[in-house]
């Protein structure tokens, strides 16, 4: 855990019905049982699936007022239209992680590209889960949150399919893990 | 651990049952559905009653039958919704009948964007059924507001017989935040009193002056006239009785009023040496809380009045509020429907500055900074 900064904001992002606003309620879930303040907020369309979606939450060690994320610390895009809508706004020294399928030609800062959508498909089975194998990637390379907290969120936030969350997670956080390890966190 | 992670919907719904409710119709729609959702589940469990009808109005209707056989009701919709209820919202004022409407504000008008927050409602909540009417209206800034106010909305609703409206917008319905309800564990529930006499004496419209008439549930040997007519004590119409009408419409009235100091709520932060004032509601205060405190880091002596009673307006109030200070600001998503009442109470005391914002997003706080800085020509940039 940081110590330094007390109020982290994470912006998600991907297409509607990636289950980003599932992710960010985890993150949320996770800091309260942390004892931290938090908001969690979002913003979609009028459709069940398909169009923009991106969901937000601050951490903080105070109460929070404005309810937005002004300047991302960390900014996940699962698509490549919520990677062009929504990067801006993200703070200098900044983590962005995408998914390795964006095109690397719209890269407009460093990125770090992971395979998250190719890990839920190939090795658990589903793309469904590819949310989560993000949130597992986001709170290991971002530092946000410890792992037990998130697994505990899981818990209370997923019971039913509890057994592959738990793995796309795991899986997400060794992938984050592995990038630190190699010294390759690329930042705003 | 006390605190947990809520959402601004499932506060309201989780008040309510806190309050007692144990009837609920509506239609669900976005972006109140949750509270729909929770009570279709909740409800049933503890020996309640969740109605889903066949649109809006017939929910109104159900939730104002309910409620005349003795039951705590309560409906939730949003903006086209909120349209269909107007009339019956009419009818339970006039024969006060004790319910609860939740309105969590989409950006109209008609379907307008479902899943964006605006406050474009505000002056339907105040006017939006016709006749000479008062009406109260509450307004929550967190997801803890949420919860404490539907609460209150219940217990002002029982204690004048009237229909009592919550206003959120999309922005604290959706929101999820960490809140401590462990303090609102002894929160005093209040509920509509019991008339004191036998069937054949009971007059079902007999009140003190400025109160409300003690009620009985259908049901229980009393046999009483309802009617959205103009009545006298009897409950029976009295269209040809001028004096009887003034009473009524007088008495239906007045009751709000005589208790306004009860009903008016409201939090400020900073204001007592503020040089400007900032007025606002629901998530836009939240906005201004924050514009406060980094005008104050410069220097700027910014104060935030947060209205939690948006309705009925004390015009002493804002005019006690506002008299001392060079500009008053009043930040909403609409186009000035508080502030113009807020100018209304000052007259031209006081410059009264609306920040206006109808792009379905919430107010930035930088946004509110520059107008306090006096840059609002800059302030388009947020």
């Amino acid at each position: 855990m940081k110590k330094t900064n007390e109020k982290r904001e994470i912006r998600l992002s991907g297409t509607g019905g990636q289950g980003l606003i599932l992710c960010a309620l985890i993150l949320a879930e996770a800091a309260n049982l942390e004892s931290k303040f938090v908001v969690q907020t979002q913003s979609y369309g009028p459709e069940a699936r398909g169009g923009a979606s991106r969901a937000e939450v601050i951490i903080s060690d105070k109460p929070i007022d404005f309810l937005m994320v002004e300047e991302a610390d960390i900014f996940l895009a699962l698509s490549q239209e919520a990677y062009l809508k929504y990067s801006s706004n993200v703070k200098k020294n900044g983590i962005i992680v995408v998914d390795e399928e964006i095109d690397p030609a719209h890269y407009r800062t460093k990125v770090n590209a992971f395979p998250m959508m190719r890990t839920a498909r190939d090795k658990l089975g589903s793309e469904i889960v590819a949310n989560i194998v993000a949130l597992g990637v986001l709170t290991s390379l971002g530092r946000l949150l410890p792992a037990a907290s998130l697994e505990e969120a899981l818990r209370i936030r997923i019971p039913h399919h509890l057994e592959l969350n738990i793995k796309a997670f795991q899986n997400g956080w060794e992938l984050g893990m592995e990038r630190i390890a190699q010294g390759g966190v690329e930042t705003v | 651990m006390s605190r947990r992670l809520m959402q601004g919907n499932e506060a309201c719904a989780q008040g309510a049952l806190r309050a007692g409710v144990n009837f609920f119709a509506g239609y669900p729609i976005t972006p109140s559905t949750e509270i729909a959702e929770i009570m279709a589940r909740k409800l049933p469990q503890k020996g309640g009653k969740f109605i889903q009808m066949e649109d809006e109005i017939a929910s109104m209707a159900a939730v104002i039958g309910a409620s005349l056989t003795g039951a705590k009701t309560l409906t939730a919709t949003s903006g086209p919704g909120f349209s269909l209820k107007q009339e019956n919202i009419g009818f339970a004022l006039m024969t006060e009948i004790p319910c609860v409407i939740v309105n969590v504000q989409r950006l109209g008008p008609s379907t307008g964007a479902p899943t964006l927050p605006a406050q474009g409602d505000v002056l339907q909540t105040r006017w939006g059924t016709h006749g000479e009417h008062t009406i109260i209206v509450l307004s929550p800034a967190s997801v803890e507001e949420a919860y404490y106010l539907i609460v209150t909305a219940f217990n002002f609703s029982e204690k004048l017989r009237t229909p009592v409206i919550l206003l959120l917008d999309e922005t604290i319905g959706h929101l999820r935040e960490s809140v401590d309800l462990e303090k609102y564990r002894e929160i005093r529930i209040v509920n509509r009193q019991l008339p004191r006499v036998s069937p054949e004496k009971y007059l079902p419209y007999a009140a003190e002056e400025n109160e409300a008439p003690p009620m009985i549930p259908f049901g229980e040997g009393y046999r009483y006239h309802v009617t959205g007519l103009v009545h006298d004590e009897t409950g029976f119409p009295c269209t040809g009785n001028n004096t009887a009408i003034e009473k009524l419409l007088r008495r239906l009235n007045g009751k709000i009023k005589a208790h306004l100091e009860e009903i008016l709520l409201f939090r400020e932060l900073l204001t007592e040496d503020a040089e400007y004032l900032i007025i606002a509601y629901g998530a836009v205060a939240r906005s201004a809380a924050e514009a406060v405190k980094l005008a104050r880091n410069e220097g700027v002596k910014a104060g935030l009045l947060q209205m939690q009673t948006l309705w009925p307006f004390d015009a002493d109030f804002i005019y006690k509020k506002t008299s001392q200070k060079k500009t008053v600001f009043v930040p909403e998503m609409n186009l000035g429907q508080y502030a113009g009442e807020v100018r209304k109470a000052i007259g031209n005391t006081v410059p009264v500055i609306p920040i206006p914002q109808v792009d379905g997003m919430l107010i930035h706080p930088r946004k509110i900074l520059a107008y306090l800085r006096g840059e609002e020509k800059y302030a388009q940039v947020f």
